[in-house]
């Protein structure tokens, strides 16, 4: 009935600009957030600045000094052509970061859009939702390696076949929130005001539920990395020479047990951003929803 | 349909969807809301009171709900059949609403100015200049102390009280004609319930405007209202002048609510109950929806359902064997 009036069980999370302050004020003292912060950052400035922290290309070969060890020249080593892994680690993370964080921003607001109209007009809900019921029927990697190969390898490909796989949960997941400020007063009050849909939509309903999806977001950037490593392993990723995290383990692994240098240090990488994401996220959950604080 | 009646509500059924098919949530109500005066609108949860307010402005929740009959009537235009056009204009503009629990009435990303100002830039096209200022004098009007710093701030700054100030302050952003309170003070503490009652006397005074009190407290009724409205079970069953209902209402459900009323209670003495419960509005009941918890049932109650018969000027009660009893003898 429309009488109740139901408070959610779970409340949706909002971000008032008042509020945010003190929401950052929490996030800063948060330790998970703090470790994830510093070593995303880290990284990012490694990949911003990858090109001025070495003095020499990724695919130059050094042919003299083929399958060195790490040592104060190569850094990191280098591989079966005498390139230097420090210097194709630095812009590896270049393409693997920017392949999460693409992934991200397109899963974000295809996954906002599409989640808010599906909670606000019947007539599509059935169409989207089912769209994305059948998109999440498929393992994601697979899913993301058929788009891939259909789409011919290359860094664009990789983006688009990770952002199909990783739209759905975030659909889901706004469309949720999205149904229950759908249902507070506040929205109604605005029917009663006299707005319009749209402006019900925009003002109304989507500030007040992005914030579970912000939390998701900061996963779906780790598991883009892991998931472009993976495609990049598999062949069908970004394409060598180009390097990513991904495509150099791919590249060493024959050598792996004679220079493990080659996939060692973009492991590293690809775990220290994937660890960083999660706590980062972790942080993110605790304080955008304390509720669900374990 | 008396000349002055603003909105005039006439047979309106609304039914809900659900697994067994259309139920009716209210039945045949019809009612006028006058030009200026105070409506109170009583009865227990389920009753039909918010679904008939929420209906004037078609806003029950539409795909599960639709008014099955009726009409209602403003300025010669029927509502239900109304474009959405016009009932954007109408919503917010010439009828407004004052909900509960003012907590999650406000939306907590926007200033208090902004929302205030929300219904005057989309009926007036206001800047967003101009409707903080105004918003700045609707606080004022609404007593909120040092208004223009308010005006800036967000909902979670502000109490429940001043919350609902604030939320009436919204209501009547554009002077409407009339402002329908969905039980306005059921949410907040004693004292402020005094002084949430006190502004809506004065405002509704002050700009003219009529007032549909919704509330199970009778004592907020008897207070503020000058003609009554008590529902039972998705129909009117009694409506009267406030005097007269409290002095001598005549439904044994409008009774048994007066005995249940604090203050009326002797020391020592049990406060008085209704047994039972009220009905769903799919259980099938014969004849009266009142009879099975009705004291003085009657074979003629459970016959039919009974009409709502005029028992005296101002004065309709929907109960067979009293209205047979009361109605003047030329009928």
């Amino acid at each position: 009935m429309i009488e109740a009036s139901t408070v959610p069980e779970f409340a949706a999370t909002t971000l008032a600009p008042r509020q945010r302050s003190m929401i950052l004020r929490r996030l800063v003292a948060h330790r998970s957030f703090q470790i994830g912060f510093f070593l995303v950052g880290v990284l990012a400035i490694a990949a911003v600045l990858g090109p001025m922290l070495t003095n020499t290309k990724p695919s130059a070969m050094h042919i003299s000094h083929r399958f060195s060890p790490p040592q104060a020249k190569f850094l990191f080593g280098t591989d079966m052509f005498g390139r230097d892994i420090f210097t194709r680690v630095l812009y590896g993370a270049r393409v693997s970061l920017w392949v999460g964080f693409a992934v991200a921003a397109i899963a974000g607001v295809f996954g906002t859009t599409l989640g808010v109209l599906a909670a606000q007009f019947r007539s599509l809900e059935g169409a989207i939702m089912r769209l994305m019921d059948a998109l999440m029927s498929f393992p994601a990697i697979l899913l993301a390696l058929g788009i891939t190969a259909a789409l011919g390898p290359s860094m664009n490909s990789v983006i688009i076949a990770l952002s199909v796989a990783y739209v759905p949960p975030g659909v889901r997941i706004v469309r949720a929130s999205a149904l229950v400020v759908r249902e507070l007063d506040y929205v109604q009050a605005a029917l009663i005001a006299g707005a319009r849909a749209p402006r019900i939509m925009l003002r109304h309903i989507l500030p007040n539920s992005i914030g579970p999806l912000l939390v998701h977001l900061s996963f779906v950037f780790a598991y883009a990395i892991l998931a472009e490593a993976a495609l990049s392993f598999l062949g069908v990723g970004v394409q060598p020479p180009t390097p990513s995290w991904g495509n150099i383990i791919a590249e060493g692994r024959d050598y792996a047990l004679q220079a493990w240098w080659i996939v060692l240090f973009p492991g590293i990488g690809i775990s220290l951003a994937t660890i960083g994401l999660n706590l980062l996220g972790d942080g993110l959950r605790d304080v955008l929803d304390p509720k669900l604080k374990g | 349909m008396p000349a002055d009646a603003l909105v005039s509500i006439r047979d309106l059924t609304v039914q809900f969807r659900t697994d067994r098919g259309w139920v009716s949530a209210i039945e045949d109500i019809s009612l006028d809301i006058n030009a200026g005066e105070c409506l109170g609108v009583v009865g227990e949860s389920g009753s039909g009171k918010s679904v008939t307010a929420l209906s004037i402005l078609r806003l029950h929740a539409r795909g599960t709900a639709r008014a099955a009959r009726g009409s209602i009537m403003l300025d010669g235009r029927d509502l239900l059949r109304a474009p959405e056009r016009d009932l954007r204009r109408v919503r917010g503009g010439d009828i407004a609403m004052v909900f509960q629990d003012p907590m999650s009435s406000l939306n907590p990303v926007l200033t208090i100015a902004d929302q205030i100002s929300e219904s005057l830039r989309l009926h007036q096209g206001l800047s967003r200049a101009e409707g903080r200022s105004r918003a700045i004098e609707l606080l004022d009007l609404v007593r909120i102390a040092d208004a223009p710093r308010r005006a800036d701030e967000y909902p979670h700054r502000l109490s429940g009280g001043m919350r609902q100030r604030v939320m009436i302050a919204i209501a009547i952003a554009c002077r409407p004609r009339l402002l329908i309170a969905d039980e306005p003070t059921t949410a907040l503490d004693v004292t402020i319930q005094a002084q949430i009652l006190e502004l809506l006397r004065d405002l509704r005074a002050e700009l003219g405007m009529a007032v549909m009190m919704i509330s199970h407290d009778l004592g907020v009724i008897a207070e503020f209202a000058h003609r009554v409205v008590v529902m039972y079970a998705g129909r009117i069953v009694e409506q009267a002048p406030v005097g007269t209902l409290f002095s001598a209402p005549r439904h044994p459900y409008t009774e048994g609510l007066m005995t249940s009323l604090r203050g009326r209670d002797i020391p020592g003495q049990r406060l008085g109950s209704i047994p039972g419960r009220v009905p769903d509005p799919d259980e099938s009941i014969p004849g009266c929806r009142f009879g099975p918890r009705c004291a003085h049932v009657e074979a003629v109650c459970r016959a039919a359902v009974p009409a709502l018969v005029s028992i005296s000027e101002n004065h309709d009660v929907r109960c067979t064997p009293r209205s047979q009893a009361l109605a003047p003898a030329c009928l």
